[in-house]
């Protein structure tokens, strides 16, 4: 049995269109990625999978139990951390925690052994309350709360949203341990490199999910060559890009601008002299290797 | 019920981790009491009077002292001149002018007749009708005494066929403070209840914490009971404290069964909660039920017979009252008080506010359920 089945789902605000009728699976002990930019439907996936929202079309279940007609189990077996810290800020550390615990019929002590590597870095602040805690504190205290039920799916939204670079790397170790104790996490995120660290994931995009797969298989069926050009006046060279015929697609990305050919065999040397001309004497154009954003990229242009 | 617990325990902590609040739970009878119930006081003294006598004979004289000698009025200027009683009238230096004309005294004598004008300031409607009364009756009283001097003792007996004697009943020296205390105790339940529980449940909103709580097994009617159980204990002990406080500083008399007047609360406190529970559902953020919250209070505080009594409001605001539930225990506990009323006589009360309750607190927990 799947851990998580998504059927046929829809949802819609007023006039828009949260989710267009997605299905996916997600099989038991898989980390599963949800990637996808601000707006995309990630949020109302996750809480329509938490018992939160109610689907106005399709089916979804968790570990066999239908988040509309079963909701009280799911409560029962699901860990969710949502986008924005919300626990208890006039409560410590320690009495959110124990809270938490005694609300689900159990104790700190009979789960310790799950959260024992992150609550360990927080424990000697444990009887400091959650309002003054630094942002990757209150994220593991909050990662903690949503495990000390011992939940069977853990469903997290953008942990690692407006956290720093350590901290980010530090939480996506944490989710690989806890990985290994048989529990099957959905994580979403808005960062494309965070993709490759799971064991599967969905792209989603205005509410439809665009692909889902391994981040290995996606960046194979990456459909193009890939180039990379580099010139010290980077938006002029965009603009200069934008107008050369034949190009798929030319957008920035990071210092480069990344662009593919329509054909699949492009003329290197015609290009760099066309830029030149238009007055690029330092240009650079080199074969790159697709990320999960230009897939993430091209799958949106071939959306559109 | 041991989730119940837990939430409890969960929410003291937070009560009584919020230092601002928790002064604020002590100190608001304190103040309340002490600055209300001196301030809001319906006695006149010292009524600043401007007497304009033109006739200065002893019989004026005579009536002026009458107004000197009364500790209600202080006596702020004597003059011939109407213009200057006027200025002072109208800088709110004065707030009376005796105006006795020229000839008072000849055509009292005369023609058993004379005329003696009083000017009041009348911005304050209900001063302005106490200042009359007492004037009124300081020159009838003159006017007694100066019948029967002149008519060596006649005219009295013939102008006086009936005595009134006067007994004033559950307040006998006419207290205000010991009517104004009871009323001040409603206000501080009142507004210890509403607010805390509005703001409560619109505060989890606000941070988030209810989304946590919404994925848990909590039950909705036991996050209810949990959030609702405190404050209806705090609103307890309030009316305790209050009157404590009451009885030590202003010495209200606790003639009835405290017994049902805190039976009676509890099931007022019940459509509070529930006021408070709805308004912080239909509400998404403190400011907005703050604002809502606290026109409702105002509304129902002013129609609840806290400074005038119901009976003397129109058809239609009585009607208002029925579904003004401050004003239910602000008459209970007067009754209760200072009348000694027991269970039978606010039985009618009783009933309503219970059908009330179980409207209020019905409607708070279905439209909760509705949301997520």
């Amino acid at each position: 049995m799947p851990a998580v089945t998504v059927d046929q789902l829809r949802k819609s605000y007023q006039d828009t269109v949260a989710l267009k009728k997605e299905s996916f699976r997600v099989e038991p002990g898989e980390l599963f990625g949800v990637i996808g930019p601000d707006g995309a439907g990630k949020t109302t996936l996750f809480r329509i999978l938490t018992t939160l929202l109610v689907p106005d079309q399709g089916q979804a279940r968790v570990e066999g139990f239908d988040v509309v007609k079963d909701y009280r189990q799911i409560r029962h077996i699901t860990g969710y951390m949502p986008g924005e810290f919300s626990l208890y800020m006039d409560l410590t550390v320690a009495e959110n925690l124990r809270f938490f615990a005694t609300i689900f019929d159990t104790t700190i002590e009979e789960n310790y052994h799950l959260i024992r590597d992150i609550y360990q870095q927080i424990e000697p602040f444990k009887h400091r309350l959650a309002r003054n805690l630094s942002g990757g504190m209150k994220q593991k205290l909050a990662l903690s709360c949503a495990l000390i039920h011992k939940p069977r799916v853990l469903i997290l939204d953008e942990p690692t949203t407006g956290v720093d670079a350590v901290s980010r790397k530090e939480f996506w170790e944490m989710l690989i341990q806890l990985k290994k104790q048989d529990i099957t996490i959905l994580v979403s995120t808005p960062y494309m490199d965070e993709a490759g660290l799971c064991d599967r994931v969905a792209l989603i995009q205005q509410g439809s999910i665009m692909k889902i797969d391994s981040p290995a298989r996606i960046l194979e069926d990456f459909p193009r060559k890939l180039w990379a050009a580099r010139s010290n006046q980077p938006y002029k060279l965009l603009q200069d890009l934008r107008e050369y015929i034949d190009l798929a697609s030319v957008y920035p990305f990071g210092d480069s601008i990344h662009i593919t050919h329509k054909r699949d065999e492009m003329d290197k040397q015609q290009l760099e002299d066309f830029l030149q001309q238009r007055g690029h004497p330092d240009i650079e154009v080199a074969p790159a290797r697709p990320t999960i954003e230009d897939c993430f990229m091209d799958l949106m242009n071939q959306g559109t | 019920m041991k989730t119940i617990l837990f939430i409890l325990q969960k929410e003291f902590i937070q009560v009584l981790r919020n230092r601002t609040m928790l002064l604020l739970i002590i100190l608001l009878p304190f103040i309340q009491l002490l600055i209300l119930v001196n301030a809001a006081t319906f006695d006149m003294k010292d009524i600043d009077v401007y007497v304009v006598d033109k006739d200065l004979s002893t019989t004026s004289r005579e009536l002026v002292s009458k107004f000197e000698a009364s500790p209600f009025y202080n006596l702020v200027n004597k003059s011939f001149n109407m213009e200057d009683g006027h200025d002072k009238l109208l800088r709110d230096q004065a707030e009376l002018i005796v105006h006795i004309p020229s000839h008072f005294e000849h055509d009292l004598r005369n023609e058993h007749h004379a005329p003696v004008q009083l000017l009041i300031h009348a911005i304050n409607g209900t001063a302005a009708g106490l200042i009359h009364a007492y004037s009124a009756t300081i020159i009838s009283g003159f006017n007694q005494q100066i019948a029967v001097e002149w008519s060596q003792g006649k005219l009295a007996k013939a102008n006086q066929p009936l005595e009134v004697v006067y007994s004033y009943w559950y307040n006998p020296e006419m207290n205000y403070k010991i009517y104004m205390v009871p009323g001040i105790l409603v206000i501080l339940v009142t507004i210890i209840s509403l607010f805390l529980t509005a703001m409560n449940i619109v505060r989890e909103k606000e941070m988030g914490t209810i989304e946590q709580i919404n994925v848990t097994p909590i039950r909705k009617y036991q996050f209810i009971v949990g959030k609702l159980l405190p404050f209806l204990v705090i609103a307890l002990f309030e009316l305790a404290f209050g009157l404590f406080l009451g009885r030590m500083i202003f010495d209200v008399p606790v003639v009835g069964n405290l017994g049902v007047l805190f039976g009676f609360t509890l099931v007022y406190l019940l459509v509070i909660l529930g006021f408070g529970l709805f308004l912080s559902v239909i509400s998404e953020s403190q400011q907005q039920v703050m604002f809502v919250t606290f026109f409702f209070m105002l509304v129902f505080i002013l129609m609840s017979g806290i400074f005038t009594p119901t009976e003397s409001m129109p058809d239609w605001a009585k009607k208002v009252n029925v579904i003004n539930p401050i004003a239910y225990l602000m008459k209970v506990i007067r009754m209760i008080l200072l009348k000694g009323s027991g269970f039978m006589d606010i039985l009618k009360e009783f009933y309503s506010l219970l059908i009330y309750a179980v409207l209020s607190l019905g409607l708070a927990v279905w439209r909760y359920r509705k949301t997520v």
